[in-house]
């Protein structure tokens, strides 16, 4: 099963809150499992989702897991 | 009837003008703009008495526009040479548009040094002694200020910094509980103020919202749809006021472009602790008087700023911003948010620009003065060196670029002498088309293409790739130009960008304030004026496209994670100023 590692930040760390600031949750996920499904299986509504990094490249929510992937997930923010 | 007020400091004298016909339709950045390259020749030295400093209102300051309290300082810069505006918050502002001040214009210098108070009321100004007010850091000198002229009084004013002429002092500007961490820092501007003498501008006058308006009830219309976009957009109805812009720490680590150790990767380790996450739970955790969701003047129905305890619930820094919490942060390899908020306060009472100062720092611990993560050392450089005005101070306080040169160091991130703030332009190459063209000097807010490249707000242009990045940069360039002139505070962007009735609201505000038509056209038509204003003074000041580019080694210096270099071409970057 490939291994992932999961941070979910800003209104949506509610649903992974880390261990500690900043540390990502490692998590196995069937083959074949998308972003989408393992939002949904952590309770993410998805309409509060607007970005998905893998890997730091901004990325759909079909995208497949593949082993070692490093997952970041962020409702809208800004700043500047 | 509005007016200009011009403050001789030559002959300590003050006289109110009836604002000239040719600058009715202007303020904020495009008043600052149009004032300095009618009456400053582009080749002046910025600290001498032929220089001019300039404080515009924008043109919806001083209304009850949302978020609208916005001051635009400008000058030539001693930092880049080149024209420059600093934007700021704070409370300042709305009372000199409350005054029916569009723009105030300090020319000249003493003939012996010493130092100023401009003290502006609606009976007139008036030019006292600073006496012993000289010398103070900012805390002090608002306390005292406070004291002697009366709470709430608006203050703009320097520390220990801008009275030595370092041309990385900024313009400190006060907010409602009297902290002087709303900056005009960019650019040197505290430093031309420090050589006309002026130590401070205390404006006594509690009306915030006394701006005149032609037509009152089409402005209210459109006011409130401007409103109505700004609590729908999620950015600044929820994230802003809950995480403040620093949220963004996250983000740009996650995407690989948060400058780290002086932009040598594009990850810090201990990034998350430094983020707007790690501050809202400071607050929630120590209490007292910590706060997120601040405003910084009254009337902002955003509020991204914060007040960030310290671990007895006091006051550690108000605020603590994205940008300097990465300059002072990550940029240093410091990942420990109490000695950011420190490092922040020190910048603010010695009176220097935040993101210049993590910038110079980051560079002076690659030259070998102090290791990264050294956060005592950082700290003894602004308390000791730069408060008390010695020549390493002094070294802290000329800039990244100058550091470099000092330390012989070659990973120096400047544009134009300006120290980069916190996009790798390597990873977000929008955001370095506009460090690269602003008439600014490296300026994220100059045209903030972070918004496509990163946060998915006006559509999306992928950052890693050179395609689509001139004309994202050159669009959004324009853009801001108009928004640093209305006043409103930029991000407002973020409603404008996405939501389609927001920008006619803005324009409609505009007629109704003015009394003339004015469209979206006639806006963006307003943006471009201000880019070709201030890019005729850069090239009068000797600046040429040669100027326009990025440091050198981003052109091949891999950076991590994403291995990437910046690979806009120079001939493409020529063509952003062809509008
Ligand atoms: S959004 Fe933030 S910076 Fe802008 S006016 Fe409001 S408090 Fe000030």
């Amino acid at each position: 099963m490939p291994k992932v590692s999961v941070r979910l930040f800003a209104t949506l760390q509610r649903y992974l809150p880390p261990a500690n600031i900043g540390e990502a949750t490692v998590m196995d996920v069937s083959p074949g499992t998308t972003v989408q499904s393992l939002l949904g299986e952590l309770g993410v509504p998805l309409e509060q989702v607007k970005i998905v990094m893998i890997n730091g490249i901004h990325t759909e929510t079909d995208y497949v897991l593949q082993e070692g992937d490093r997952v970041g997930v962020f409702p809208p923010v800004a700043g500047g | 009837m509005e007016k200009l007020l011009r403050v001789d400091m030559s002959n300590l004298e003050a006289r109110f003008e009836d604002l000239p016909d040719k600058y009715a339709l202007l303020g904020g950045r495009a008043m600052t703009a149009a004032i300095v390259a009618d009456e400053v020749a582009p080749t002046v030295h910025p600290l001498s008495e032929r220089n001019k400093l300039v404080f515009a209102p924008g043109i919806l300051t001083g209304t009850t526009a949302p978020s609208s309290g916005r001051l635009s300082v400008g000058a030539k810069s001693p930092l880049t040479g080149t024209i420059k505006e600093s934007n700021a918050g704070g409370i300042s502002a709305q009372k000199l548009a409350s005054l029916g001040i569009r723009a105030l214009v300090v020319e000249g210098k003493p003939a012996e040094k010493g130092f100023y108070v401009l003290v502006l009321s609606s009976e007139g100004a008036r030019i006292e002694p600073a006496g012993d007010l000289a010398g103070l850091g900012c805390y002090e000198l608002n306390r005292r200020l406070w004291e002697k002229y009366g709470k709430n009084s608006g203050l703009m004013c320097i520390g220990p910094a801008g009275e030595a002429g370092m041309p990385t002092a900024g313009v400190s500007t006060n907010d409602r509980e009297n902290h002087p961490g709303r900056y005009a820092g960019r650019g040197g501007l505290g430093a031309v103020m420090g050589s006309k003498g002026l130590k401070a501008i205390v404006l006594l006058c509690d009306k915030v919202f006394e701006a005149p308006v032609a037509e009152p009830e089409k402005f209210k219309e459109a006011q409130k749809l401007l409103s109505k976009a700004i609590l729908e957009h999620p950015v600044t109805a929820q994230a802003l006021p809950a995480f403040g812009t620093a949220v963004l720490i996250n983000i740009l680590n996650e995407a690989g472009g948060l400058p780290t150790k002086n932009f040598s990767a594009g990850r810090f380790e201990e990034a998350a602790k430094t983020g707007g996450e790690a501050m809202a739970e400071f607050c929630k955790t120590r209490g007292g008087k910590g706060k997120m969701g601040h405003g910084c003047h009254p009337g902002c129905i955003i509020r991204c700023s914060n007040i960030i305890p310290d671990e007895k619930g006091e006051v550690a820094c108000a605020p603590v911003e994205y940008e300097s919490s990465w300059a002072l942060g990550a940029n240093c390899g410091i990942g420990d948010l109490d000695t950011i908020a420190r490092l922040n306060y020190l910048c603010n009472d010695v009176g220097l620009d935040t993101i210049e100062t993590g910038v110079t720092i980051g560079v002076l611990m690659e030259g070998g003065l102090l290791a990264f993560g050294d956060g005592s050392g950082a700290i003894a450089l602004l308390d000791t060196e730069v408060r008390n005005v010695t020549p390493l101070g002094r070294i802290v306080g000329a800039g990244a670029a100058v550091a470099g040169k000092t330390f012989g160091v070659v990973r120096v991130p400047v544009v134009k002498s300006q120290g980069m703030p916190a996009y790798d332009p390597r990873a977000v190459k929008g955001i370095g088309v506009t460090y690269a063209t602003s008439t600014m000097g490296a300026d994220h807010t100059a045209g903030y293409s972070v918004a496509t490249n990163i946060l998915k707000v006006g559509g999306f242009v992928d950052p890693l790739q050179a395609e689509g990045q001139v004309d994202l940069a050159r669009n959004l360039q324009i853009a801001t130009a108009f928004v640093d002139a209305s006043g409103l505070c930029l991000f407002t962007a973020f409603p404008l960008l996405d939501i389609d009735y927001a920008l006619p609201a803005v324009a409609d505000m505009y007629a109704a304030r003015l009394g003339r038509p004015f469209t979206v056209a006639d806006a963006l038509e307003a943006g471009k004026e201000v880019l070709r204003v201030e890019r005729k003074f850069n090239e009068a000041a000797g600046f040429t496209k040669a100027h326009d580019r990025l440091p050198d080694f981003m052109k091949y210096e891999k950076l991590l994670p994403h291995d990437v270099v910046f690979d806009v071409t120079d001939e493409e970057l020529d063509t952003v100023h062809n509008f």
